[in-house]
């Protein structure tokens, strides 16, 4: 694990370090978490009540219904969506100081890159914008994180001429240069065909051992949830509630050929019932 | 088929020099080109034939050969009233645009702004440049100023339009992956914004460069006595039809050499595939 980046800067630093100090090996904690979106017609709760945790270097995968709020959740925690009540930690800050501590990166369904930049400019970016007074010789070399994901040799290539996995390997490259303590991602391999997502899902186990970064993994498959997950939040639908955090508990590291054994496919079944149960 | 037919397949077949590919890309243009430059020719002939042909007057239309002769005779009025037009053409393409640019980065930082300023610019617009011409010189004199401010104005209205567009033209995604990256909305400017509307602004520069060359040419319609906008109104009005026509080729050969520039431009900065989505 890398050192945290100075907290002296962030706002309220004295309490951040008491908090730190209480939160014992908790990466990301909320509790009672509420969000309401207001519309037109009334607005809708999308969260009621969520609270969980995830330990830290713990890589939690998430399931529910479409539309029950994963990723609101998500976008809860890495303050992009302002919360309604209830309380989020991440290593002991509000998601705000977290933020600007680039304490944490997100993957989004689409690997967002900037269409003219190579995949090593892509890779860079997030060292050229936002708060990067002094610890620049902290984050990765970007290089370096390109030739992790599997893409040595491809640093001047332009998205355009990658293909949709390899553009997602930069935009988890990218994710990855500032050492963020917490990865979250939404859907990253949603749009990927299924061959290309097993080998992805491979990889992304090999990068988690290898980074020990802490890993929120939002899917809307349940194998994917069952073979990536330490544990499993499921979510209900309408409003967004915990229906169950599952914990998963299969040995690491994985190998894809795990999917076919008996274990694998009892924890599938149990996470599909209470997906149904949740609808 | 002969057996030297079946021979030059095979040829094609086999790996070939690069050379090879440049001559025969080379060939592929000009046979797409062909039809038009041959009809370009035929029609010139034709027009020849039925000026000698009909004994039309040259002052109702002159023949290809007249206009051809205006060139190598009265080249150096021609030249004389060209760099004119040719400045207040370029002085005008780069104050509409910049104006236009800068106003556009406003707006989409400023809704306010935008909702002050758009409408009245819509309106300015509708006004017809013919209109406004006039009531320029009248404020402006005699000089390069009114020329050069009416093609600004015919510049202006298509690269704000396009240019509000192409820097609102991000991806919510991306927006909120700079958010999480705590980037300032400079940056968001400098490194997203800008990059990304590039292709708007270039749709936009390909018109007003033709455009503001429309502007000039209009500018010195109106109480000028220089400029080629002067010349085709001088040359109308005593009868000198191959003055006229000469003048109004060499306008058009401006504005073509305009637009290519800006394509030949557009095709160095715009390395990478606009429109595709990642
Ligand atoms: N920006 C928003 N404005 C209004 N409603 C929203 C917004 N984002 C999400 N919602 C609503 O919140 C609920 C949860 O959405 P979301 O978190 O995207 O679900 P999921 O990712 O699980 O499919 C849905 O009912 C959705 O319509
Ligand atoms: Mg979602």
């Amino acid at each position: 694990m890398t050192p945290a980046p100075a907290v002296a800067a962030a706002p309220g630093a004295a309490d951040i370090v008491a908090a730190s100090a209480a939160s014992g090996g908790t990466a990301i904690s909320v509790a009672d978490l509420m969000v309401r979106f207001e519309g037109a017609a009334g607005g809708v709760t999308a969260l009621d009540r969520v609270g969980f945790d995830v330990p830290e270097g713990g890589l939690v995968t998430m399931l529910g219904p479409s539309g029950c709020g994963k990723s609101t959740l998500l976008r809860a925690v890495a303050d992009l969506v302002p919360i309604g009540g209830g309380k989020i930690r991440v290593f002991g800050r509000t998601p705000e100081q977290a933020r600007l501590a680039r304490d944490f990166a997100f993957v989004f369904q689409d690997a967002t890159l900037l269409p003219w930049r190579s995949a090593l400019d892509n890779v860079r970016l997030p060292l050229e914008v936002g708060r990067r007074d002094g610890d620049l010789d902290q984050y990765a070399e970007p290089e370096e994180l390109l030739a992790l994901v599997g893409l040595r040799g491809r640093e001047d290539a332009l998205p355009h001429e990658l293909s949709g996995g390899m553009r997602q390997r930069v935009a988890i490259a990218r994710a990855l240069v500032c050492r963020p303590r917490v990865l979250l991602m939404d859907e990253p391999f949603g749009a990927l065909d299924e061959l290309t997502r097993d080998k992805l899902n491979e990889e992304l186990l090999r990068i988690w051992r290898e980074t020990g970064t802490t890993i929120m993994f939002v899917t809307h498959s349940v194998p994917e949830a069952a073979f990536l997950g330490e544990k499993c939040l499921v979510l209900s639908a309408q409003p967004g509630r915990v229906r169950e955090y599952v914990d998963i508990g299969f040995p690491s590291p994985r190998a894809l050929g795990m999917r076919d054994t008996l274990e694998f496919v009892q924890v599938t079944a149990h996470l599909r019932g209470l997906i149904e149960e949740a609808q | 088929m002969t057996t030297a037919g079946v021979g030059g397949r095979g040829a094609v077949a086999g790996p070939e020099p690069a050379d090879a590919h440049a001559v025969r890309a080379e060939r592929a243009q000009f046979r797409r080109h062909a039809p038009a430059i041959v009809t370009a020719v035929a029609m010139l002939g034709l027009w020849q034939l039925v000026v000698t042909g009909f004994g039309v007057p040259t002052y109702i239309a002159p023949s290809p050969v007249q206009v051809a002769q205006v060139f190598v005779e009265q080249g150096d009025v021609l030249w004389i009233n060209f760099w004119p037009t040719l400045l207040e053409a370029m002085a005008g393409f780069a104050l509409g645009n910049t104006i236009a640019v800068l106003l556009a980065v406003w707006f989409v930082h400023n809704r306010l702004a935008e909702r002050a300023f758009y409408p009245i610019a819509v309106f300015v617009n509708t006004i017809p440049i013919i209109a406004v011409a006039p009531i320029l010189v009248l404020m402006l004199g005699n000089g390069y100023a009114p020329k050069i401010v009416i093609a600004a104005l015919i510049c202006f209205f298509p690269t704000l339009v396009n240019m509000v567009r192409g820097l609102k033209a991000v991806s919510p995604q991306m927006l909120e992956l700079m958010r999480v990256l705590s980037a300032s909305d400079r940056e968001i400017l400098w490194k997203i914004r800008l990059q990304s509307s590039l292709p708007f602004l270039f749709a936009a520069l390909k018109i007003a460069s033709t455009t503001c060359v429309i502007g000039a040419i209009v500018g010195e319609w109106i109480g000028s006595n220089y400029g080629l906008g002067s010349l085709i109104i001088e040359a109308t009005y005593n009868f000198r039809a191959p003055l006229l026509y000469a003048t109004v080729i060499l306008g058009a050969g401006l504005a073509v050499a305009a637009f290519t520039t800006t394509s030949l431009i557009e095709r160095r900065v715009l390395k990478w595939k606009p429109g595709a989505v990642f």
